[in-house]
């Protein structure tokens, strides 16, 4: 295995890119990586399994619970199952947990303390995401947050903000979009966001022809 | 560790007289809210912060919290709610005190 070797060398130019933190963090990772905690190849497997989730998993998800009640019915319960049920293994000690947006209630998601998210099925959160404007106003003022996102929840909806601060990583199954009738379940997750899954705003109006 | 409360309990969150790594953020401490959910017991975040093992188990809730209750001149409707997950040690029973 090549982690047995010394280390006297850099792996990778890592050293010019980054502040204080980046080097912080590969300092530590050649130290935990020399003592035998992990090994290089068991970090690579890690990012490249973060690399391949995407908002993409969560789309196909919203998409298919759209047009089968059956599946939303998962989805709500067991968001696990659902989302291995699309070929997204989020097997692990996290819990999933799925909010129904309603006509009466819109969801948002935020984690105050940190990045809580639903890495497993999502990947990487965004970095408004994390960012301290971000997890501070959520949760203060998530209807000036929204706007800014370009959507505004119409009259008479309530809004209700979910602090993943614990164990939970939440989810938003959004409303489905109107005049989208007929449409493929795959055109429907082409309108499924990034946003509208963190509840920041709501999917795509399908583009009008002729 | 049995559950203490169950949905539709009414709930204060404990104030800032409890310190560590807490899960417990500090804009909801001293606040009083409602049990929305029980969601199971989960090792205890303020032991695995310090290196143990979380044991005893605690269970660990949603509150909801009325958000015209939570800030000062909250934008908003006066059904717009927050939810936030709290472990049970971290909650007192409202009127238990004062």
């Amino acid at each position: 295995m090549s982690e047995a070797h010394d280390h006297p060398h850099e792996h990778a130019p890592s050293g010019a890119e980054g502040g204080y933190y980046a080097h912080r963090i590969r300092a530590m990772e050649a130290l935990l990586i020399k003592k035998g905690i992990f090994t290089s190849e068991e970090v690579r497997r890690q990012i490249s399994y973060m690399e391949s989730r995407s908002p993409e998993n969560g789309a196909r998800m919203v998409a298919r619970a759209w047009m089968n009640s059956e599946y939303r019915s998962l989805l709500l319960s067991d968001t696990k199952a659902a989302a291995l049920e699309m070929g997204v293994d989020a097997s692990g000690p996290v819990e999933f947990i799925t909010v129904e947006n309603t006509l009466e209630v819109h969801n948002i998601i935020v984690c105050t303390l940190c990045s809580c998210y639903p890495r497993a099925i999502l990947g990487r959160p965004p970095d408004w995401y994390k960012s301290p404007n971000y997890r501070s106003r959520a949760i203060r003022e998530p209807r000036a947050v929204m706007r800014e996102f370009g959507y505004e929840p119409p009259e008479g909806m309530s809004v209700a903000v979910h602090d993943s601060s614990a164990d939970l990583r939440y989810m938003v199954l959004p409303l489905r979009p109107s005049s989208t009738d007929g449409m493929s379940e795959e055109a429907l997750a082409a309108l499924v966001t990034r946003d509208s899954l963190v509840g920041v705003s709501v999917p795509l109006e399908p583009a009008r022809t002729g | 560790m049995t559950p203490r409360y169950a949905p539709g309990d009414a709930v204060r969150v404990r104030g800032k007289d409890k310190y560590g790594h807490v899960r417990t953020p500090d804009y909801i401490k001293g606040k009083s809210g409602t049990v929305a959910a029980l969601f199971g017991e989960y090792r205890n975040p303020e032991e695995l912060a310090y290196g143990g093992d979380g044991f005893p188990k605690k269970p660990l809730y949603k509150v909801s919290f009325s958000q015209a209750e939570l800030w000062n001149d909250y934008e908003g409707s006066a059904s717009d709610t927050l939810y936030i997950d709290i472990y049970d040690h971290w909650l007192e029973p409202t009127g238990e005190e004062e």
